[in-house]
């Protein structure tokens, strides 16, 4: 469809998105390339010159990169593992009949709605706490030693953390594709004899498979970006120093906007090599 | 279902999805209760569930802290700013891809959602600098303006696939009865879309209103939201769990009062309009 | 006024090309029928002289006006959709008014003219409704309305019955050719149906792969069909066409006769066959005859009364003034 017409109009309408987001990741990604082939200490003389390739090779080889790389994979992958496993069971349960659909609905999805530094401080002091935290309560009443859940495992606490807001997403999604399958094309496999594992996953997985797509895309944009939740917990420490948190303690806690930088443009060469293997999915799933 | 289900089945299910759905809230509805407890009951062991004296000491505390309603005006303006700001560049875009798709319409599309993954933590220093030259440091225009940004690739993207179900005979025959295209998009396009639009607002409201990287870092006092408010309770005075408990209260009470309200659309929002 | 011109008009979708260069000239006032295979582009020209899609190359004018550069809005045409294409969020009040607020009439001349659409297309009870709250046919009359108070120079629909049921289909079939008679507006009408073609049509042109076959009133198309295609196209059923011994008997490649030009009796004729389907519409009953070794099936038109039934042996005769001759390029000769 379409006359030259509207065809410009498109293009001139398009432009300002188009525009904003262009300028808003080359103006400060070139800087960030520019600072990461300098020395660049704000607070001891700023500026100190090119340093070619320097930042680059101090930032792998220390010996804080491969760990940080690994927290972030073990963070974001355990979140995905969960929110998608819970979250197909979840969805699977919550589209059977029941009574208060609409209230458990909304139970479930609450922990969307609460700000990441809410959740990070609550589960930190008020679950995770040794002495006075709830887990520990619980744990004492069966006779346990309580854990030291932010320092002994670190990681799985913070991704139990990430899991439970991100959980209510992954849900809703799965929820609504799954009732938007025919229930007939259900009934039709029950009439044949298939048994319920079967039609798991000869019929549900694989009608679901676009919905995990999203989920997919969606949860990686926003999980390789998680802060907030190491920022009040563990500030980085016992392992969870993620790649993004590496750099944020290389700018503003070292002041070395040039190391930095290096570690910024690593971070987006490593979003790259992810948004690509998921666009790639994505692009295929998205018009299906 | 078309299935008829004994009644003991659906006691099993709704059994199952009540605990799990308790389990899940459970975190918030203790938050609640906690703030209306004394710091000693806060703290008791073993802990006290619904039967203490229940008081509202903690709020009062917390709102002589710090200004409450200054962090509150902060959170509404820059998340619904940029929120409406973002509605006002998507609602073209998203009309161009719908309605004028070409061939580069689906890569544009997944480039603008790419720029999301673009760790913001690699841009920090730059737009910190930017900032300071700008003038924007501290200020809720440079937030709004941030997460606008950050935000609209979904906005687009959500709005895309609102638009994407419109038929587009029904904006022909508006260009035939001679509407401009202003006419078209103002009274054609977007009442047809209302509902997808109100779903888009909503879920970019909540992103917004929960961003924390931007809000932390860009901010001291002047323009600082909700998620900073709370932050300043990272520390020592995170023990005190009443008052903490309270303050979080308040950081999150706006928004799940407004998802009470707006239930239908927040639910079609969460999906990110990407399934039906 | 409303006479509309193509001159050379082509039309391809990037390599595709889906109009090759046709020119047409359509009469103020005329009512013309566009028909033709699904695919064969009708909707294509016709949102051409819409304004909807460009032009490849070529003029399109309006009125002596050049108007292939114009938009939409400034054409002065009135399209009906094939899916209404109502606003659903106005009622039927506002989407009959949407016209004439984008052209900023004011609001008694505004009303006056809604009123008198409604009354003409039946619609007074159901103003304050929403589309969605009417029924189909109900639908396309609020579709109708909106096109006619705009007082356009010519009226494009764009098969505008076809979501239609058939007893509605007639209805509205009617009540379209009264509104012609009634403004005497120039309609350009696209349909594959042939009926509706055959009965509304001051003018009909026949589209086969963007080309125009041939451009006629119902009944030349029917009497003389140019070629092999329009006659196959044009009456209902089809017209039978044989080639080989017969055909060479009467000097042509091809020849076709029409259902309704052929004898049937019980004990002599032309050809003979055996009687397959008999299909009893009551006022005429179609045979479907086999074994003639003229074609796999010849179809006959013969009185609702002739007692044959499946099986039984049938003769058939041509009327001789009523055979069509085409030639090995299929034309009419
Ligand atoms: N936007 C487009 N891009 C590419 N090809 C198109 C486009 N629109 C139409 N076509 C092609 O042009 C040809 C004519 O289409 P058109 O819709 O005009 O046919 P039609 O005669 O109206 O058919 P129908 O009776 O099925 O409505 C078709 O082969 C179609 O595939
Ligand atoms: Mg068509």
């Amino acid at each position: 469809m379409a006359t030259q017409h509207a065809r410009s109009a498109a293009r001139l309408m398009l432009a300002p998105a188009v525009i904003l987001l262009l300028g808003w990741m080359l103006v400060p990604l070139t800087m960030t390339l520019v600072f990461s082939f300098k020395q660049y200490l704000p607070l001891r003389g700023g500026d100190l010159g090119w340093v070619g390739f320097e930042n680059y090779v101090r930032f792998v080889t220390s010996s804080a990169f491969w760990p940080s790389i690994w927290a972030t994979l073990i963070i974001v992958g355990g979140v995905l593992v969960i929110t998608i496993a819970f979250g197909i069971a979840l969805a699977l349960l919550l589209d059977q009949p029941m009574w208060g659909q609409g209230i458990v609905r909304i139970l479930v999805i609450a922990p969307f709605f609460v700000m990441p530094t809410v959740s990070a401080l609550v589960w930190k002091n008020m679950f995770m706490d040794p002495v006075n935290g709830l887990f520990a309560h619980l744990w004492q009443f069966f006779g346990a030693e309580p854990i030291q859940w932010l320092s002994q495992a670190s990681l799985p606490s913070i991704v139990l953390i990430v899991s439970w807001q991100w959980l209510p997403f992954a849900t809703l999604i799965l929820l609504t594709a799954i009732q938007s399958l025919d229930s007939e094309q259900i009934e039709a496999a029950e009439m044949d004899g298939a048994p319920w594992r079967s039609r798991f996953i000869h019929i549900i997985l694989p009608h679901l498979s676009r919905a995990i797509t999203i989920v997919l895309l969606i949860q990686t944009i926003f999980l390789l970006g998680i802060f907030a939740e190491i920022f009040v917990t563990t500030q980085g420490s016992f392992g969870t120093r993620t790649l993004t948190y590496l750099i944020y303690q290389r700018v503003l806690e070292s002041q070395n906007v040039g190391l930095g930088s290096a570690g910024g443009i690593y971070a987006v060469i490593l979003a790259n090599i992810i948004a690509i293997f998921l666009m790639r999915i994505v692009g295929k799933n998205l018009d299906a | 279902m078309a299935r008829a289900v004994t009644t003991q089945r659906k006691a099993l299910n709704t059994l199952a999805a009540w605990t799990v759905g308790l389990l899940i809230f459970f975190p918030i509805l203790w938050t609640i209760l906690t703030s209306f407890k004394t710091e000693a009951a806060a703290i008791a062991d073993p802990p006290v569930f619904l039967f203490f004296d229940w008081t509202t000491e903690n709020y009062s505390a917390v709102m002589q802290r710090s200004d409450y309603a200054q962090f509150l005006w902060n959170s509404i303006v820059i998340a619904g700013g940029s929120t409406v700001l973002g509605l006002i560049v998507a609602i073209p875009a998203a009309w161009s891809m719908a309605f004028v798709p070409s061939k580069r319409t689906k890569d544009i599309l997944l480039w603008m959602l790419s720029t999301k993954m673009l760790p913001a933590v690699g841009v920090l220093y730059p737009i910190y600098l930017l900032f300071i030259r700008l003038g924007l440091l501290d200020t809720k225009i440079g937030l709004t303006l941030v997460l606008m940004l950050i935000n609209l690739p979904i906005i687009v993207w959500m709005l895309y696939t609102y638009f994407r179900e419109i038929p587009g005979e029904i904006l022909e025959a508006a260009r035939m009865d001679g509407a401009s295209l202003r006419d078209e998009i103002l009274y054609v396009l977007t009442p047809m879309a209302v509902p997808g639009i109100a779903s888009t607002l909503l879920l970019n409201f909540i992103l917004a209103w929960n961003e924390a990287f931007w809000t932390l870092n860009l901010t001291a006092a002047k323009a600082a939201p909700l998620t900073a408010f709370i932050a300043s309770y990272s520390s020592p005075e995170g023990l005190f769990y009443a008052k903490l408990s309270a303050a979080s209260t308040m950081a999150i009470a706006p928004i799940l009062i407004m998802g009470w309200f707006s239930q239908k659309q927040l639910v079609r929002g969460l999906t990110f309009g990407a399934v039906k | 006024m409303g006479r509309i011109t193509l001159d050379k008009v082509t039309k391809s979708f990037g390599e595709v090309n889906v109009i090759p260069p046709l020119d047409l000239t359509i009469n103020d006032g005329e009512f013309v029928v566009f028909v033709g295979p699904s695919g064969c582009g009708k909707s294509t020209l016709l949102r051409l002289i819409a304004g909807l899609e460009d032009v490849t190359s070529g003029q399109i004018r309006i009125d002596g006006e050049d108007a292939t550069r114009m938009p939409p809005a400034q054409r002065r045409l009135a399209m009906v959709f094939q899916s209404y294409a109502l606003y659903p969020h106005m009622s039927v009040r506002k989407n009959i008014a949407f016209p004439m607020k984008m052209a900023g009439l004011p609001e008694d001349e505004q009303k006056r003219r809604i009123d008198s659409a409604a009354k003409a297309l039946n619609l007074t009870d159901y103003l304050d409704r929403r589309p969605g709250q009417l029924s189909g046919g109900q639908r396309q009359r609020v579709a109708i309305g909106r096109a006619i108070v705009r007082e356009p120079s010519a009226f494009l629909f764009d098969e505008p019955l076809s979501n239609l049921d058939a007893a509605l289909r007639v209805g509205m079939r009617l009540e379209i050719m009264e509104l012609h008679k009634r403004l005497a507006t120039t309609m350009i009408y696209v349909t594959h149906d042939q009926v509706e073609a055959m009965t509304m049509a001051d003018k009909i042109v026949v589209l086969r792969a963007g080309n125009i076959e041939q451009v006629g009133s119902p009944l030349e198309l029917y009497r003389e069909p140019r070629n092999e295609f329009v006659a196959g196209f044009i009456g209902s059923p089809k017209m039978n066409i044989f080639g080989g011994n017969p055909a060479q008997q009467h000097g042509a490649a091809k020849i076709g006769v029409r259902p309704e030009h052929i004898a049937a009796s019980t004990e002599t004729g032309t050809w003979e066959g055996v009687v397959g389907v008999a299909e009893h519409l009551g006022s005429d009953t179609f045979l479907h005859v086999h074994e003639t070794g003229l074609a796999e099936t010849v179809t006959v038109r013969v009185d609702g009364e002739l007692p044959v039934k499946h099986g039984d042996r049938i003769f058939l005769t041509p009327e001789a003034d009523k055979i069509h001759r085409f030639n090995e390029q299929g034309l009419r000769a």
